[in-house]
């Protein structure tokens, strides 16, 4: 591994990134970089590729070509057991929250802390019921995940997220499927827990209002390639075309063709 | 396709032919690896401190071994009975109807009983399986464990693989006893067989490779069971109707796998 070469070594590193889908290339090539401390949203509207890249920064697929390296590790080299060590230091919010449905709220929260660690069951008691607070889900300990909102799930995934406290936090789509009031709160509790801990976060979003209120720096994807990457002023104040769409909410004009459109519509019909 | 018009038909033949090949090849290449993965985990697990969990295998050894025991009881007597009726009537053309209890003893230890529990643990817990996982892998939860660390076969499969390969013969020896007294029940009404005898007749009858034959396949079955409930578990794709798909495939592609692998067996076990 070479030293860093910058005083403070990137919490996450993603080189040349390029990746399939079957034959079809998703990706095209995507850097970035996310400094330690920092939230990083990660924008695009649907196809854009930012799940796509979520998966690749979480290791769930191998990429065609490229190297991510988290925590300065460079995760496609690693071995399996190497990877599951580096894992422990990465918390994941999926976007339905992905609580085992067959367990409580609380077994959810202590499940890395039982697997990864030797603490007795005691102190597991104690600290899941420190990371339920932390996600204002005091008492919910005993609820089963079928039991609760949206919002109150996806804050239990928080929690079970945050139980062995990770250096590096990824939230996919935090306010997907959540009404506007819940998602704020859900933004609020991202800021709180970097405040609170100075983790990492990375947010993958499509949603233009939490993005300006939690980011420090945005990357905007386009069709698989970083458009650009800056903090919210420049991101908000930048030219750009296809983020001047994103922001109004504009649907890409697709200029339509007479002939071709009624060839569509009566197309294999005699 | 600028192939020839009249060799494009064979080509398309052949490319299905080849694709579908080679997505088995694949599948079965996977099972192998789960199959070692597993065995892998429950060896090595202890030393790099993750061991196959006991509880869960426990608790997968009650929902797929101590809860179908009814219900095991209940079709193996059935066959059991059948078997009497069925051997009964053709043997009675050579008035040999008490050499139906040979029929009985060999048939239910050799095959019935391995067959009728496996066929119900495909159904039971074969589909459970699947759909678990399949739901599971839907929602993320499979996503969920691997980034935190948690290896999905160590957590989820070789619990059950253990639990199938422990239950399945128990059951299967369950089903033996009770296919057998089913059988004595039905030759007692018809033959004023008594029991005692029927019993002492059907072990004089029976020797150890009659039921370690049974037990052999059963554990073969385990595997098969288990391994096509997984596949077919992580593979969905599709939201809740993919489920559905995968579950009704892997009850009939265990169910079939059971059926080939029993006559594969029985080929070799009885050369």
């Amino acid at each position: 591994m070479p030293a860093p070469s910058s005083p403070v070594a990137p919490v996450i590193e993603v080189r040349d990134l390029v990746t399939h889908y079957g034959t079809r290339r998703i990706l095209h090539g995507i850097n970035l970089t996310v400094q330690p401390g920092e939230i990083m949203v990660i924008m695009g509207s649907s196809g854009s590729g930012k799940t796509t890249l979520l998966n690749h920064m979480l290791g769930l697929s191998r990429p065609s070509s490229g190297q991510i390296l988290l925590l300065g590790r460079d995760i496609g080299a690693l071995s399996g057991s190497e990877l599951n060590d580096l894992r422990r230091q990465i918390g994941v919010t999926f976007q339905g929250g992905a609580l085992f449905s067959s367990m409580t709220v609380g077994e959810n929260v202590q499940l890395p802390l039982r697997e990864h660690t030797q603490l007795d069951d005691n102190t597991i008691q104690i600290m899941t019921r420190m990371k339920l607070e932390i996600v204002n889900l005091a008492g919910f300990e005993h609820f089963m995940p079928s039991e609760l909102s949206g919002g109150m799930a996806k804050r239990a995934a928080v929690a079970r997220a945050i139980a062995m406290d990770p250096k590096l936090l990824f939230f996919d789509e935090p306010s997907a499927g959540l009404d506007p009031v819940v998602s704020a709160g859900l933004d609020e509790l991202i800021l709180r827990l970097r405040r609170a801990m100075n983790i990492t976060i990375v947010v993958v979003t499509h949603e233009l209002q939490s993005a300006f209120k939690i980011a420090d720096r945005i990357t905007m994807l386009d069709h698989g390639r970083v458009v650009m990457t800056g903090t919210v002023d420049a991101v908000r104040a930048a030219k750009d075309e296809h983020m001047q769409h994103l922001f109004n909410r504009l649907l890409e004009d697709v200029p339509v063709d007479a002939d071709e459109y009624l060839q569509r519509l009566t197309e294999n019909i005699d | 396709m600028a192939a020839e018009p009249a060799r494009a038909g064979w080509y398309r033949f052949a490319d299905a032919v080849g694709r579908v090949t080679v997505a088995a090849v694949a599948q079965i290449g996977y099972a192998c690896a789960l199959f070692f993965e597993s065995l892998y985990w429950l060896f090595a697990g202890p030393r790099r401190r993750q061991p196959v969990s006991l509880s869960a295998t426990a608790l997968e050894m009650m929902k797929i071994g101590v809860q179908a025991i009814p219900i095991t009881a209940i079709l193996s007597l059935s066959v059991g009975i059948m078997i009497a009726i069925q051997g009964i009537y053709t043997l009675r053309d050579f008035g040999a109807e008490a050499r139906v209890v040979d029929a009985i003893a060999m048939s239910i230890t050799r095959e019935f009983g391995a067959l009728i529990t496996a066929f119900l643990v495909a159904g039971r817990s074969g589909s459970a399986i699947t759909a678990q996982l399949g739901s599971m892998r839907i929602s993320q939860e499979i996503d969920a464990l691997q980034v935190m660390g948690i290896n999905p076969v160590r957590y989820l499969v070789a619990p059950l693989l253990i639990a199938m390969l422990v239950m399945l013969p128990c059951l299967t020896v369950l089903a033996d006893v009770m296919g057998i007294l089913g059988g004595g029940l039905f030759c007692g009404y018809e033959l004023n067989m008594d029991m005692q005898s029927y019993i002492q007749r059907s072990l004089d009858v029976l020797n150890a490779n009659d039921i370690t034959q049974g037990l052999l396949k059963s554990a073969v079955f385990a595997v098969l069971i288990t391994l096509v409930g997984v596949i077919n578990g992580f593979a969905v794709t599709g939201g809740a109707s993919g489920v559905g798909k995968a579950t009704t495939h892997s009850v009939v592609a265990s169910i079939s796998a059971i059926i080939i692998a029993d006559m594969i067996f029985t080929f070799f076990l009885n050369r």
